[in-house]
């Protein structure tokens, strides 16, 4: 069986790619809301002192103060934990950012359940969907070290506002370095033809180790990383209908406006297909990452047991 | 009621269980926990809270709210030292199907009186409890812990504004004071000062106190429930991570459990 590597978490990347691109950037800002340590932004504060705001416990302000950067010229880079930053910032975010379309950029870190002991209150599990409710954003969770070298570049050049997602734990490696990734183009990370799981984040890793125990069992499995939620990836989207016989949607995030939510939408207009989903239907608890993800039916062989049934029922 | 040594006592042994519990856990916030001590112990054990572990929601109850959720190792040391929980629960803070959670967790606790930790709702929350008290024209008083890193929240002083208007003598807010947020020191990050006259200024009566001296907070909280018409503020100030040499003013243990030696040299000195 297939041996994950696993990784520095995609919070980490992130602040190391942002420090690495404010050196020929001087148009970014950074700002953060008293969790700089937790989401990195602390690197490029270390860095460039000058051009990095602590706010204070304060995300609203935040997102509004981005805001006035952005309209003011500047490219802020805001973040804090995916809960506080999405939740607490959202009416913001609305008004002042996607309304008038600017080009702010947002990185929620701690998203999901696999934050462990910190418990619910802290688990950002809603944030794709409020980010994805909003017109103009661009919508991304890079799944690894080398996903965020590429995709984080490629944020500077949107001309709207972006959502980044990141993660507190280690991440599984999906990616070699150096790996070219697009914004907007959803990665084949492994091939098969009968099943697709389509996927993204935390869940890539826990997703091939589930195609490898159905491979055991004489299934062909595809993973498709959907690394940019919004825009949401059509062409890959009619690729995966037109060549799979069934596709499962696996996310660490709640069902309702995830992901699979998006993907159900576009197949379903493209060519219907049997579907399922794997996700959060609730608040979970405190715990070990391991745990929690086992608990609340997002591991591997979880993953492989909806994959098992969704097969079953096409064959009947 | 307990004399002073004795809550003092009592506030020494809270403190063991915190350090001993959040050790357990291997995760946790040692330092906002332990600066709120004295004022928890005062509360619960000082005959300052009408409550009953036996009773714990009866009508005419005082009511405590976390709003600074981080804290509660301190809150589970004293809910279980008042019997509402068993002691044998506190070795399983933060582990899978505790019901103390990393932070506190009405569904999985329900004598608690609200879920917090997202910092800035629990004087809101407190209001709404004030306010049905006074429809009902039930005597409870609302107690509400914040921190001074949390009212950063523009959500307190919203609420702030609103107690002040609608004269909530019931509600009754304790500043931790102790200098320091999660990233740096309050004054680094943002200014409170002058901190008594913003909360005078909303129209709340205000006290400032040595938030470790048992006297003085003890005399605080029962002079706040007696205030005619105005909600009261009291700002304590405190020493994060109090009681523990290593741990004061040592705002690495923010969100850090100790170590097997840490652990054994933080008792030796809670003795
Ligand atoms: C809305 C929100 N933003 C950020 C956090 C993350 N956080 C947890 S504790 C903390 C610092 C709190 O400082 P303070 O209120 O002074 O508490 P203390 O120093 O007494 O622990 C932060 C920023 C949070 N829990 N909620």
């Amino acid at each position: 069986m297939r041996d994950i590597k696993f990784s520095k978490a995609t919070r980490q990347a992130y602040g190391e790619v942002l420090t690495v691109l404010g050196e020929t950037h001087p148009e970014i800002i950074v700002l953060d809301a008293d969790l700089s340590k937790s989401t990195y932004s602390n690197y490029f504060q270390a860095r460039y002192p000058e051009r990095f705001i602590n706010v204070g416990i304060a995300e609203g302000n935040m997102v509004g103060i981005a805001a006035g950067l952005a309209a003011s010229g500047k490219q802020p880079f805001a973040s804090s934990f995916a809960t506080f930053l999405m939740s607490k910032g959202f009416d913001q975010m609305r008004q002042s950012i996607a309304y008038p379309n600017l080009k702010a950029r947002f990185c929620g870190s701690h998203a999901g359940i696999s934050i462990g002991e910190d418990g619910p209150s802290q688990m950002g599990i809603e944030d794709l969907a409020l980010a994805c409710a909003l017109p103009g954003f661009t919508v991304i969770v890079p799944a690894d070290e080398a996903a965020m070298q590429s995709l984080l570049p490629q944020v500077l050049e949107i001309n709207g506002p972006v959502y980044i997602r990141t993660g507190r734990i280690k991440s599984a490696v999906i990616y070699e370095a150096g790996t070219v990734l697009k914004i907007g183009q959803a990665s084949v990370v492994r091939e098969g033809r009968q099943l697709t799981i389509a996927t993204m984040g935390l869940m890539i890793g826990e997703s091939l180790i589930a195609a490898d125990l159905l491979e055991q069992e004489g299934y062909s499995v595809r993973v498709m990383d959907f690394h940019t939620l919004k825009p949401i990836d059509i062409p890959g989207i009619r690729y995966m209908a037109e060549n799979s016989e069934a596709v499962l949607c696996v996310e660490e995030h709640l069902l309702d406006g995830g992901l699979g939510s998006i993907i159900a939408r576009e197949v379903a207009k493209i060519r219907p297909l049997p579907m399922d989903f794997v996700g959060l239907t609730d608040y979970a608890e405190s715990g070990t990452p391991e745990e929690l993800l086992k608990h609340y039916g997002l591991h591997a062989v979880n993953i492989a047991d909806t994959a098992r049934k969704l097969l079953k029922r096409l064959r009947s | 009621m307990r004399t002073i040594i004795e809550l003092n006592s009592l506030a020494k042994s809270i403190r063991r269980d915190i350090v001993k519990m959040i050790a357990a856990a291997g995760s946790g916030h040692p330092g906002g926990s332990l600066s709120l001590v004295e004022i928890m112990v005062a509360l619960y054990f000082g005959d300052i809270m009408n409550h009953d572990a036996k009773d714990p929601k009866g009508k005419n109850r005082d009511r405590f709210v976390l709003s600074k959720g981080h804290a509660a190792p301190v809150l589970y040391a004293v809910l279980a030292e008042a019997g509402y929980i068993s002691k044998d629960l506190l070795p399983t803070l933060r582990k899978l199907g505790s019901p103390l959670q990393g932070h506190p967790d009405l569904r999985k606790l329900d004598i608690l009186e609200i879920s917090s930790g997202s910092l800035g709702q629990g004087i809101s929350v407190g209001i709404g409890m004030a306010l049905a008290a006074r429809l009902d024209h039930l005597p409870g008083k609302i107690y509400i812990a914040v921190g001074d890193g949390e009212i950063n929240e523009g959500q307190i002083w919203e609420a702030a504004l609103f107690a002040g208007h609608h004269h909530l003598n019931n509600l009754i807010v304790i500043v931790d004071h102790n200098g320091f947020q999660l990233d740096e020191a309050n004054r680094k990050i943002l200014d409170l000062n002058p901190l008594a006259d913003k909360w005078a200024a909303f129209n709340w009566n205000v006290m400032v106190i040595d938030g470790h001296d048992m006297a003085s907070v003890h005399g605080a909280l029962q002079k706040a429930g007696q205030s005619a018409e105005k909600p009261t503020v009291i700002i304590a100030k405190t020493v994060k991570g109090k009681g523990v040499s290593f741990m004061e003013n040592n705002n690495k243990f923010h969100g850090m459990a100790p170590t097997e030696t840490e652990l054994s040299q933080a008792l030796a000195e809670l003795e």
